[in-house]
Parts: structure tokens; sequence; C-alpha cells
């Protein structure tokens, strides 16, 4: 697994107190991971310090799983 | 009781009467103080009132750009902005069928629109904190209405639901949003009023008096305090009695 997957998963299982092995590519972060609304935006701030990138409004929107955060962040870096 | 120290605080409209006391209320009580406002001599003369942990952060809250960036501002200065008050505001009253579109944006342009992104502004780092206090000033008239005031009394009414949708939404991160709704306050506003009309005034407020600027301070100071963790969405009339909602 790449160090970007690795420190995005990281992140989600600190932010959202879930199994590392929940963390799978496919896993939606409201769907399976118990996200709130607020938890998604909370990730994606956290994103965005993490990797010193911003990450705008409409493009947040399109992150909904932990496969979809790695693929924005490798592609944004 | 309300003790503050190490918060930062950001006042709009800390050259106004109502905002200088609100100032000088969350400094005493041992916040840092971020001073906001149009007009830089007042801030600074007040800001050199208070001493230390004082910041002149000037903002024309009619500019977005001006507005967007004070947040930013106001955490290079102090660090953070755990308090955030909302007090700046301006009126332009006419009757309602005289009202210009210019009368009606321009005042929900400050007073409103303002708001809304210096509330949004703040939260990222009220969020990353897990706590956070923000308090809107809005008005009487904005539950009451008010003859000529039709512009004023939609964006005071305005930022009552706004505080109350974003106190849902921020309420499980620690964060509170409450609004406070001064009636008539003794004010460099109020002083050009003359005695036939303050007569008028005083005969609708059931303690037969203008309230001070400092008991509108004491109402936000509660607001901002540790011990208001438990009060959110709630907006708190400072009033006299004039309406008792």
């Amino acid at each position: 697994m790449s160090d970007i997957a690795d420190r995005v998963k990281k992140i989600v299982v600190e932010h959202l107190s879930v199994e590392e092995d929940k963390v799978v590519e496919s896993a939606s972060f409201i769907d399976d991971l118990g996200a709130d609304s607020l938890d998604t935006v909370e990730l994606v701030m956290a994103f965005e310090e993490e990797f010193g990138i911003e990450i705008p409004d409409d493009a947040a929107e399109t992150i909904q799983t932990f496969g979809d955060a790695v693929k924005f962040i490798s592609e944004a870096q | 009781m309300f003790d503050l120290t190490g918060k930062t605080a950001l006042i709009t409209g800390a050259s106004g009467g109502i905002g200088g006391a609100i100032a000088t209320a969350l400094h005493g009580a041992g916040a840092t103080v971020g001073l906001s406002g149009t007009r830089t001599g007042p801030l600074e003369a007040l800001a050199a009132e208070l001493g230390d942990r004082v910041h002149v952060l000037p903002c024309n809250l009619s500019d977005a750009e001006a507005v967007n960036a004070l947040p930013k501002q106001a955490v290079e200065a102090m660090g953070s902005v755990d308090i955030l008050v909302n007090n700046a505001g301006i009126t332009r009253d006419n009757l309602f069928m005289r009202m210009s579109e210019e009368e009606w944006a321009s005042v929900l342009e400050v007073n409103l629109t303002s708001t809304f992104r210096l509330c949004k502004g703040v939260l990222r780092g009220m969020m990353k904190a897990r706590w956070g206090r923000i308090v809107n000033i809005s008005s009487v008239v904005g539950a009451t209405g008010n003859p000529g005031q039709g512009n004023y009394a939609a964006a005071k009414a305005g930022m009552i639901g706004m505080s109350k949708s974003l106190a849902y939404e921020v309420a499980s991160r620690g964060i509170t949003v409450n609004a406070v709704a001064p009636g008539f306050i003794e004010t460099a506003m109020t002083d050009k009023l003359n005695d036939e009309q303050k007569a008028a005034i005083l005969n609708q407020i059931p303690s037969g008096r203008m309230g001070s600027p400092e008991e509108i301070a004491a109402a936000v100071l509660y607001l901002s305090s540790a011990e208001a963790g438990y009060v959110t969405g709630a907006t708190l009339h400072v009033n006299g009695g004039m309406a008792m909602l």
C-alpha cells in the first residue's frame, strides 16, 4: 500500500474510531464507517492539513470512499 | 465564574458603544481580544485604554474579500479565534414603500451576510479545537418588527434563524451559537433622539429606562463562557421587558 493510503487510513481510523481492517478501498465514510456529514467535512480538513493541499467544496463532495480520498490526494500532489 | 483567561475573542463593531463594552467585558474576564471595525481611530483608542492582550483588526464589512480575510488575520494576530461576536451593524431606515434596493441590500450585506462569512471563517479552528463560542448580536426589532426598519428587522431576524441552524450543526463539536437581542440601549445612536422621542420609547419599556451597553456585554460574556456550554441556539433578550419573548 502506498504511503498516501497509509496516511489517509491513519486519519480515518483516528477520526472515526473504526478498525483499521474496515478501511478498505470501497468503504464509504458515511455508509460503512459511520461518519455523519460533519465528519466528512472534518476528514477533508484533516486531509488538507496532512498533505498541504486545498480541496475545493465541489471536489470534496465527490470524495465518498476511502478509495476516492486516496485517488484525489494522489492526483493533487 | 466566567473566566476567559487564555481564550481569544474577535469582536466586530468594536468602535461602537455596545461593541466597545463587549470587548471591555471579555478583556476584563481575561480574554485576548481582536477589535474589528471600520473606523481605526476609535479602535486604537479602545486598544490603548485596554492595554495588553489587544489587537486592532480594521475591516470594512461591506467588502466581501476583507470580511473573508478577517478570520485569518485574527488567527495570525491571536493564534486562534475561540469566541466570535458579530456585533457590527448598520441601519438605512426608510418606509417600506420608499425603500430602495440599495438600502435593502446594504443592510442585509453588512448585518447578515458578513455574519455568515465570519462564522464560516472561524468554524474550522473551532471544530479542530472542539470548543467555540459564537454570539450574534441581533435586535428586539428582529422579533417584533419596527416601522421604517424592514431591512434591519429582516437582517436581525435572519441572524437568529442562521444562529439556530448553525447551532444544530456544530453542537456535537463543543461549539455553541447564540444570539443576544438588545432593546433600546444608550449609545451614540440613541443620543440623537429628542426628549419627546425618548419619552415615547420609555413608555413602552416596563423597567422605565434604556439599557446600558454594559448590560448587553454581560449577556455576551455569559454566552462566551465555559459555564454556558449547554446553552445553544438561544436568543437572550435584554430589553427591560419591552418585549417578553
